[in-house]
């Protein structure tokens, strides 16, 4: 049975891979007129030579299904066509600028997921005490706080109270540890706060959940003290829909570190991304948005596989 | 839903907190103590005081005129947005869930499809092809949350679609429009009611953070990212439109989401009676 159940996610992960690929193969075939047109634009030595050799360099000369046979070829084979402006693989692009971006999205996951426990364990026994509607309310708003907001403010704070501290800019963890992690202080809490906010609800429901069921007061009859129930028995079943959230929110963290990065400067797929939109370098957009989307869509399947593993009942339906 | 707000402290209140900001946006010509678009030089830059309660900009455009028109870009942006998303996704959802069968997983397939990207990076790519402005934005949100609208309602429209009175207007012989729209969707509002709300949270987040990365409102356009972002230039100068910017983005999506809270609370009949 659990051998069909990985097949079949397999199979609907290949299926969405598959999908996705033709929606960023499309992209730049939908663009209103013409591509090359427009990615030349205000370039004053356009020649209709230079326009046909753009043209067959993008493959837009051959028909479609064999442009896209290609694409995906290539992309197999680590190869993601070449920058329109500056000539470099767009696979040598993404690569150096992905390890930003990866450890800004780890970091925040680790700090949003990690401390969303505690404080919805917390608000879970909380409930029913005046309190409770302070740290639900507490909780929308760190829900609906705009984190580049958060990043703002903070760089002003940071500035105004810590003169010469600096919190811009990405120094990489192999040359100066220290320097890295104090720059990645600031953006992680922004990014991070509203995967907690998200999670400690769930943390808090599952726990009301969970508390409230039979086996619970099974234990609580053979004598489990308090922090046993809390942490052993009804912490294990409510970590089930929390690592479905985990999964879920990491397409959130990925779409905020897009902005975040924008906000303290970090030279990540974010900042990668939106300057190959405003220089309308489509390859290099398709393949960032590829890469970013694939990662989620992996974070999910394994997910997906972990889930299984945690409660078996998945796997059997 | 004027007994619910008798009932329940936390849901008049995030109603009318709600309403009073739809209030603000819808007359903001009215409000605005200045015209948003005017700029005196002389006037630039300049911290809350009488004259400019909120101060002005780094145009010396007034903040709280700016402000109050921005409400209004982003409520009708996501506004848009989001009721074309609703209409769209919920039809394809609930229509999957009456016709199921090859119907059903065709369009549950292109739904995952579009819902396998991350939310802000696929409208990015959609702004990317259609060029950046307002209306661009309000596009690629409807397209990203058609799947979730779709997702949302094809669960519970399952379950309907099963259920005794759903089976006995079949058999009675009522057409599968009079179905679909006189007994299912009926019974799916209050899902649509929390979830509309909740989006909308999100949208005007999603609205704010396209402005805010130039791909969305672009100037003049009195819009509440597009302040941030030109606002975080002059932060050392001035940090008043950044920080009024935010909070205005922050009120505006914390009232839907605490409407949308309070809402589901409210109308799901497991949890009525806890709270009041």
């Amino acid at each position: 049975m659990q051998s069909r159940f990985i097949l079949n996610r397999l199979v609907d992960l290949l299926f969405v891979l598959f999908g996705v690929s033709i929606v960023v193969f499309l992209m730049i075939r939908l663009i209103p007129g013409d591509a090359v047109a427009i990615m030349l634009g205000a370039n004053t030595d356009i020649t209709p030579e230079r326009v046909a050799e753009l043209r067959a360099r993008l493959g837009l000369d051959q028909p479609f299904y064999m442009q896209y046979l290609d694409w995906i070829g290539g992309i197999f084979r680590g190869d993601f066509g070449t920058s329109v402006w500056t000539g470099r693989p767009v696979a040598t692009e993404i690569a150096a600028h992905v390890w930003p971006t990866l450890e800004l999205t780890l970091l925040s996951v680790l700090v949003g997921a990690g401390l969303s426990i505690p404080i919805g364990c917390f608000m879970a026994e909380a409930r029913g005490r005046s309190s409770e509607v302070a740290v639900r309310i507490g909780a929308i708003a760190g829900l609906t706080i705009p984190s580049f907001w958060l990043g703002i403010v903070s760089i002003f704070l940071v500035s105004k109270l810590l003169p010469g501290v600096s919190a811009l800019g990405y120094v990489p963890f192999t040359e100066d540890p220290l320097g890295n992690l104090q720059r990645m202080i600031l953006p992680v809490i922004a990014l991070s706060l509203p995967m907690l906010a998200n999670l400690s609800r769930l943390v808090r429901s599952a726990m009301l959940d969970a508390l409230g069921q039979d086996y619970i007061r099974t234990a609580r009859a053979k004598g489990a003290g308090h922090r046993r129930l809390i942490y052993k028995h009804a912490l294990r079943n409510a970590l089930i829909p929390f690592i479905t959230s985990v999964g879920v929110l990491t397409g959130y963290m990925l779409g905020g570190a897009i902005v975040v990065e924008q906000v303290f400067a970090i030279p990540g797929l974010g900042r990668l991304v939106l300057g190959a939109i405003s220089e309308r370098n489509y390859p290099l957009v398709q393949a960032t948005i590829l890469v970013m989307t694939f990662a989620f869509v992996f974070v999910n399947f394994l997910v997906d596989l972990l889930y299984a593993v945690i409660d078996p009942r998945v796997a059997r339906k | 839903m004027i007994p619910f707000l008798k009932q329940n402290r936390l849901l008049s209140f995030a109603f009318g907190f709600v309403v009073l900001q739809v209030l603000l946006a819808g007359f903001a010509p009215l409000l605005a103590p200045y015209d948003p678009f005017n700029q005196v030089m002389a006037e630039r830059m300049q911290g809350p005081s009488m004259l400019h309660w909120l101060g002005t900009d780094q145009l010396g455009r007034d903040v709280l005129a700016r402000i109050l028109f921005g409400y209004r870009t982003s409520l009708l942006t996501c506004g848009t947005a989001v009721l074309i998303a609703l209409v769209l996704g919920g039809t394809l959802g609930m229509l999957a869930a009456y016709y199921k069968g090859w119907f059903d997983r065709i369009v549950m397939r292109l739904m995952d499809v579009l819902f396998a990207f991350p939310i802000l990076l696929l409208a990015i790519g959609i702004i990317a092809i259609l060029g950046p402005s307002t209306w661009s934005a309000a596009f690629a949100i409807a397209i990203v949350y058609t799947p979730i609208f779709a997702r949302l309602l094809r669960g519970p429209a399952l379950v309907i679609c099963e259920s005794e009175y759903a089976m006995g207007a079949r058999a009675i012989g009522a057409s599968d429009a009079r179905i679909i729209f006189a007994h299912i969707l009926p019974n799916l509002s209050s899902v649509l009611l929390v979830q509309t709300s909740l989006l909308l949270s999100a949208a005007i987040l999603v609205e704010a953070s396209l402005s805010f990365l130039g791909l969305g409102a672009q100037p003049p356009v009195p819009s509440l990212g597009l302040m941030l972002s030109e606002g975080r230039n002059f932060l050392m100068l001035s940090p008043w439109p950044a920080i009024f910017a935010g909070f205005a983005i922050l009120f505006l999506s914390f009232g839907f989401n605490l409407l949308g809270d309070a809402l589901r609370d409210t109308l799901d009949p497991r949890l009525r009676g806890q709270e009041a």
